[in-house]
């Protein structure tokens, strides 16, 4: 941003020149934060609701939205409308300031993590070296909403809800800190983008196959990452069916769709998340001889493209990273909504149970191993073993054909397993030994 | 000397208006946090004074305010009445009526099962399975559309036989949804019955045993899942069921404890199966010499005396107890209801377990608010 801003002043574009560096960079802050929460986010948030409503239809035997506009496409827009319109109603008995504040933490935790993602090879708003912190941050500042709004709501539904939201996303913190540390061990970066560039286009570059500990942290991650947002089978904040809603029971309006944007612009979030650390980004094939015969070799930048004039090429640069980006996202995204509409609800202790029994001892063995691997002499990317030094952000060390195999082989267990599972009828479990009474009328 | 720090229990009021209690009923529930301390079932907001309505009606006007005494098997309670009104004035039910009868109380089982099961399902949180019900429900209520004009309140079955014969080619469609619909259970038992975490929620969660069932008068289903097998159809056989083949599905403690929310989620979903059985033995069976309604009077007047007949609906025993006293209206009309009954046990079963928890305990009881209060 400040290199653009140097770059408008330098070429003295008029009247833009006339603000200074400083006020350039500050006018193009806002202009990107402007286009990021309207332009994308909530345009992403927007079309995930419909793609979230079409597919339960279609997983429930009915048809889904089919309305408004070519396949119910702008339902969307009616949605919004909707919501707009509706009355704003404060309960009287509610925490007034707090009521109102509570939608805009939530929504603002779901967004301030766009600006450290990496949505192509140039598009990212900062690229800052704690990403994966801030990240972490950002989530938490989504329960602090969730919990402004349960309590200030002054309903008892809603402080439950907000209460098992603290333990939730406290607890499920963890797993996803921990799942994430064998990738930053590896890439030896917090920045999104340095691990990003860590990786390659191709599945035996990416961290999630780079050993088995990966394949672990990546597991973890995707479903503790379920659990931080309050997706089903996660979604005991919400739970309709006990909690009326949850936290969001008393919200009404615009105030309410602050938090439906945000629970689904969460959703696409940690998808993004889960594919820039885990599944290479938005590396795509041939991207080396592009560069070499674009830009000559060097990375391009924007400020490099404008002077060189190779602005187009940038742009499709981008936009083909970003496509590849997508086309990783969408397919979790989609295992996301399919898995709230099959799945049933777990309990509170069942939740606490998942993540300090399951997750997080199997996220820290995750980190272990891969710390274990990062030192084997001649496996890790420090060929002489431990002590070689820092990593460098694009050497990983070599792939094992093993440890891509053995995943994908899991995987391919797993998904066959279910599919034969859903094919034959159920064998019944363990036959009873309890005879039944009868009648003796 | 210690000093606990002192914590206050809140009272939460679940209900009238909450969206699993499955209408309109009130838990007055004492909690510390999730942890239920104590659960008083409130019940009586749904009260229509429909046994008083039945002493003020004619005997078969009352019908259709059995409809709505249970509205998701209306079949079922339109018989059980008509049976305690058939006992009270001698009449004499046609064959064909009988298996009619049979045949359209099994169907409406299935639907009040599918109900029952997919809304457990629902409340658990998770959607689909009863979108699948629901599904499969609507081509019941595609059948009894054409059997009756109706939907959900059928008052189909009268004294004296049933409302309409059936239509041409109506047995036919009934078998060919049996067809359909027998692969659907085993469909719904690998989408949601053995699911792990459906199991996990439910398996061992609100143990009824076979003795405190029966000392809390539970009927039915709830009943049989604590594993006790007791069947009106079988064991104080009405109608044509000594002549029908059918097997009473029980709890078997097949995931956790006999008597859990499981066991009466499984249970429903076996009867479902025998309920095809019996409806696909009754198609077959139904004669075609005999009218499908017997010659009543427009306006009955039974003899003087009193009646008390149950019959095996699909939440169980359902009794209509009936006093005449020769004139065209009863003196005393008493529905007992398996739902109202199932209400007692809440403040035995639900103390110390979550909130979460008493949600799939209404719900596995499949309780019908208007069947508590009448």
């Amino acid at each position: 941003m400040f290199e653009l801003a140097q770059y408008v002043v330098d070429k003295d574009f008029w009247p833009l020149s006339g603000l200074g560096v400083l006020g350039v960079s500050i006018l193009l802050m806002i202009a990107v934060s402007v286009f990021l929460m309207h332009g994308f986010f909530m345009p992403i948030a927007g079309v995930m609701t419909f793609v979230e409503r079409k597919i339960a239809g279609w997983t429930q035997a009915r048809i889904g939205p089919n309305r408004v506009g070519p396949f119910g496409l702008f339902v969307i827009l009616a949605d919004g409308i909707k919501l707009i319109l509706k009355e704003d109603i404060i309960p009287a008995a509610a925490d007034r300031p707090l009521f109102k504040m509570a939608p805009y933490a939530v929504l603002g935790g779901a967004f301030m993590t766009m600006v450290i993602i990496p949505l192509g090879p140039n598009l990212i708003p900062v690229d800052l070296d704690l990403g994966i912190l801030v990240y972490i941050a950002a989530g938490s500042f989504v329960t602090m909403g969730i919990v402004m709004s349960g309590w200030s709501s002054n309903n008892k539904w809603s402080t439950l809800g907000g209460a098992r939201s603290v333990a939730q996303i406290i607890s499920y913190e963890i797993p996803v800190g921990m799942a994430l540390l064998p990738a930053v061990i590896l890439t030896g970066s917090l920045s999104f983008q340095s691990m990003v560039l860590a990786q390659g286009w191709a599945p035996w570059q990416w961290t999630m196959f780079h050993n088995p500990g990966l394949f672990i942290a990546t597991f973890v991650y995707f479903v503790a990452a379920l659990a931080e947002i309050n997706r089903t089978p996660f979604d005991i904040p919400e739970a309709e069916s006990e909690l009326v809603s949850g936290y969001n029971t008393e919200y009404s309006g615009m105030r309410f769709g602050m938090f439906f944007v945000a629970e689904f612009g969460n959703v696409v979030v940690i998808s993004w998340i889960t594919v820039l650390v885990f599944m290479g980004g938005w590396h795509f094939p041939g991207e080396q001889a592009l560069v070499q015969n674009w830009f000559g070799g060097t990375w391009p930048t924007l400020v490099g493209a404008l002077e060189s004039g190779k602005a187009v090429q940038f742009g499709l640069f981008n936009l083909i990273g970003h496509a590849t980006l997508m086309a990783k996202t969408v397919p979790l995204i989609i295992l996301i909504v399919l898995l709230r509409w099959t799945l049933p609800r777990v309990r509170i202790d069942q939740l606490m149970d998942i993540s300090w029994k399951y997750l997080t001892p199997m996220g820290m063995g995750a980190t272990v191993m891969t710390a274990a691997y990062m030192i084997w002499p001649g496996w890790g990317p420090f060929p002489e073993g431990a002590g070689s030094g820092m990593a460098l952000p694009r050497d990983m060390g070599p792939m094992r054909v093993w440890s891509f195999l053995l995943p994908v082989a899991f995987m391919a267990f797993c998904v066959g397993h279910a599919l034969m599972a859903s094919r034959y009828p159920w064998k019944p479990g363990r036959p009873s030994k309890i005879k039944p009474a009868e009648a003796t009328s | 000397m210690t000093t606990a720090l002192k914590t206050e229990e809140i009272t939460l009021n679940m209900g009238p208006q909450h969206p699993s209690t499955h209408g309109v009923i009130r838990f007055i529930l004492k909690t510390d946090g999730e942890i239920i301390y104590e659960c008083v079932p409130d019940v009586g907001y749904l009260h229509r004074s429909i046994e008083k309505i039945g002493e003020k009606v004619e005997w078969q006007s009352f019908i259709p305010y059995t409809d709505r005494v249970d509205y998701l098997a209306s079949m079922n309670s339109n018989w059980a009445y008509s049976l305690a009104v058939e006992r009270l004035a001698g009449i004499e039910v046609p064959r064909r009526a009988e298996f009619l009868r049979v045949i359209v109380g099994e169907l409406g089982r299935i639907t009040s099962h599918l109900i029952g099961a997919g809304a457990l399902a629902l409340d658990i949180g998770a959607a689909t399975p009863f979108t699948h019900a629901i599904r499969d429900r609507e081509m019941v209520n595609d059948l009894f559309e054409r059997i009756c004009g109706a939907r959900l309140t059928f008052s189909f079955v009268y004294p004296g036989g049933v409302a309409y014969d059936a239509p041409p080619g109506w047995i036919e469609d009934v078998l060919e949804f049996c067809d359909y619909f027998e692969p659907r259970i085993e469909q719904f038992n690998a989408l949601i019955t053995y699911n792990k975490i459906f199991v996990k929620r439910l398996a061992g969660v609100a143990v009824i045993d076979t003795e405190t069932a029966i000392d809390y008068g539970l009927v039915g289903p709830n009943l049989r899942a604590s594993g006790f097998r007791f069947d009106l159809r079988r064991d104080e056989p009405y109608s044509v069921y000594p002549e029908l083949d059918f097997d009473v599905p029980v709890g078997r403690g097949e995931v956790g404890v006999l008597g859990d929310c499981w066991d009466r989620f499984k249970c429903r979903v076996d009867e479902m199966k025998e309920s095809l059985k019996i409806v696909r033995q009754a198609c077959r069976m139904l004669p075609t010499d005999s009218a499908h309604k017997a010659k009543v009077k427009k306006i009955l007047k039974p003899p003087k005396g009193e009646v008390y007949v149950r019959s095996e609906s699909a939440r169980g025993e359902m009794g209509f107890y009936l006093i005449s006293d020769g004139t065209q209206n009863s003196v005393r009309t008493k529905i007992r209801t398996g739902s109202f009954s199932a209400m007692g046990v809440f403040p035995k079963v639900a103390r110390g377990m979550m909130i979460a928890d008493l949600i799939a305990v209404i719900a596995s009881l499949d309780i019908v608010a208007p069947e508590i209060d009448r």
